[in-house]
């Protein structure tokens, strides 16, 4: 298949209430590097398979939640005729400097209708070091230490109108509807997944009343055995899990919901099928809600819809 | 180590509670429920309550869930105070139901 136009989710801005808890989680537990540090005191990682010089960004701040998610295109020029079809969609956006997130290029932002702050980038500097890309190893030292995932992999956002948002995904920004939950009515989506790649999502929503919430930011593992690793570090560093290792129904990940020191929930996961934009999504109906989410409890924790930052 | 006891006033209920432990871990090691679980970090506002009587130990909590006014009225996440007495509590935060649906309001968590 062709990838072009918007690549990937990029990167993730957080916020969290103690800068220096968040980078004890961050960098030990979690197991990112650390890449830089900014004028802002906002505090970049990527994870150890990653290409690009950053992709998980913390700020300090009273509350916790999401600041900005932010999605590579392929160029400047998708990224310029993208604002094009941004603002004729009629959203405003917002063009920011290069160089405000370290290492990265113009980014132009716009919100969009759950609230959330979205951007898309076309640049980023390349984390590539010789040992990365000249007769590489399969894994090294890095990819070791802590949970150690792959790479930040997708996010879930909570907000109000998601049918708004998916329009706005799949027809201004490319992206395909991989799976739906529906409400009681059979037609209403409680939750949308949506992919730019032929990942089983690149981003998520799920129906909520208030505005600009976050559910989780998600990290890629590379096998079951490692997500009960995982788990066993949580519990090794007193890390609040919310539920798992479990499997979703939806995707059909293998997973482990839980929180960072702030409270922003995050996810371990590994698996999931590969999708293909001619293929229709998968829809799972309000009977099976709790399968969906969880696959072996067949129910919801109250915490999937009401627990958010 | 001191213990302490943390009665809940809806219910009249009592808790021990070392000061090792928030209140909401207190409560969860026992399997007690009574005060909603979220994140357990101080970030998601469901285990909200308002400390009547006593003093506690507060670490950092969301702003978007403690307001300084509120703080400074009893208000707390029970997963960020550290009883350093009895305490009197009531439970604020609650577990909603959340199947939002276009045109439905809800109250907010722990709002």
């Amino acid at each position: 298949m062709g990838m072009t136009g918007v690549l990937r989710p990029g990167h993730a801005a957080v916020r969290v209430l103690d800068m220096k808890e968040a980078m004890h989680f961050y960098g030990e537990v979690l197991g990112l590097i650390e890449t830089g540090r900014d004028s802002y005191g906002r505090v970049y990682y990527r994870a150890w398979d990653e290409r690009d010089h950053n992709s998980i960004i913390l700020r300090e701040a009273d509350q916790a939640g999401i600041d900005f998610f932010g999605f590579k295109v392929d160029s400047p020029a998708t990224l310029d005729k993208l604002e094009a079809d941004v603002r004729a969609y009629g959203y405003p956006t917002e063009r920011i400097p290069a160089g405000d997130l370290l290492q990265t290029g113009e980014r132009v932002r716009f919100e969009i209708a759950s609230g959330h702050a979205i951007e898309l980038y076309a640049e980023k500097g390349k984390a590539n070091s010789p040992q990365m890309v000249d007769n590489p190893p399969p894994w090294n030292p890095e990819s070791e230490r802590g949970i150690a995932p792959i790479r930040f992999d997708h996010g879930l956002l909570y907000g109000p109108d998601i049918e708004k948002v998916q329009d706005f995904f799949v027809n201004v920004l490319g992206f395909y509807l991989t799976e739906q939950i529906l409400l009681e009515d059979g037609k209403t989506q409680l939750a949308i997944w949506l992919a730019c790649s032929n990942k089983a999502h690149d981003i998520a929503f799920v129906r909520h009343p208030e505005p600009n919430k976050l559910h989780h930011v998600s990290f890629l593992l590379e096998s079951w055995e490692k997500v009960l690793r995982a788990a066993d570090i949580m519990s090794m560093n007193r890390i609040s899990i919310d539920m798992g290792p479990t499997r979703h129904g939806v995707t059909r990940g293998t997973t482990i919901y839980a929180f960072d020191p702030s409270g922003n929930r995050f996810e371990t996961f590994a698996g999931g099928y590969q999708t293909y934009p001619d293929w229709d999504p998968l829809t799972w109906t309000w009977e099976e809600v709790g399968a969906a989410v969880y696959y072996h409890d067949r129910q919801l924790n109250p915490a999937f819809l009401e627990v958010v930052t | 180590m001191a213990t302490h006891t943390v009665r809940f006033v809806e219910t009249g209920e009592t808790l021990a509670c070392n000061d090792r432990l928030t209140l909401l871990q207190a409560m969860e090691r026992l399997g007690r429920k009574g005060i909603p679980v979220g994140c357990r970090n101080g970030g998601c506002g469901v285990c909200k309550v308002r400390v009547l009587e006593g003093s506690c130990e507060r670490r950092v909590m969301s702003r978007a869930h403690v307001a300084i006014e509120e703080e400074s009225a009893g208000y707390a996440l029970a997963c960020r105070i550290i009883p350093t007495s009895d305490l009197c509590v009531t439970v604020i935060g609650k577990m909603g139901r959340a199947f939002a649906r276009p045109g439905q309001d809800r109250k907010l968590t722990g709002e």
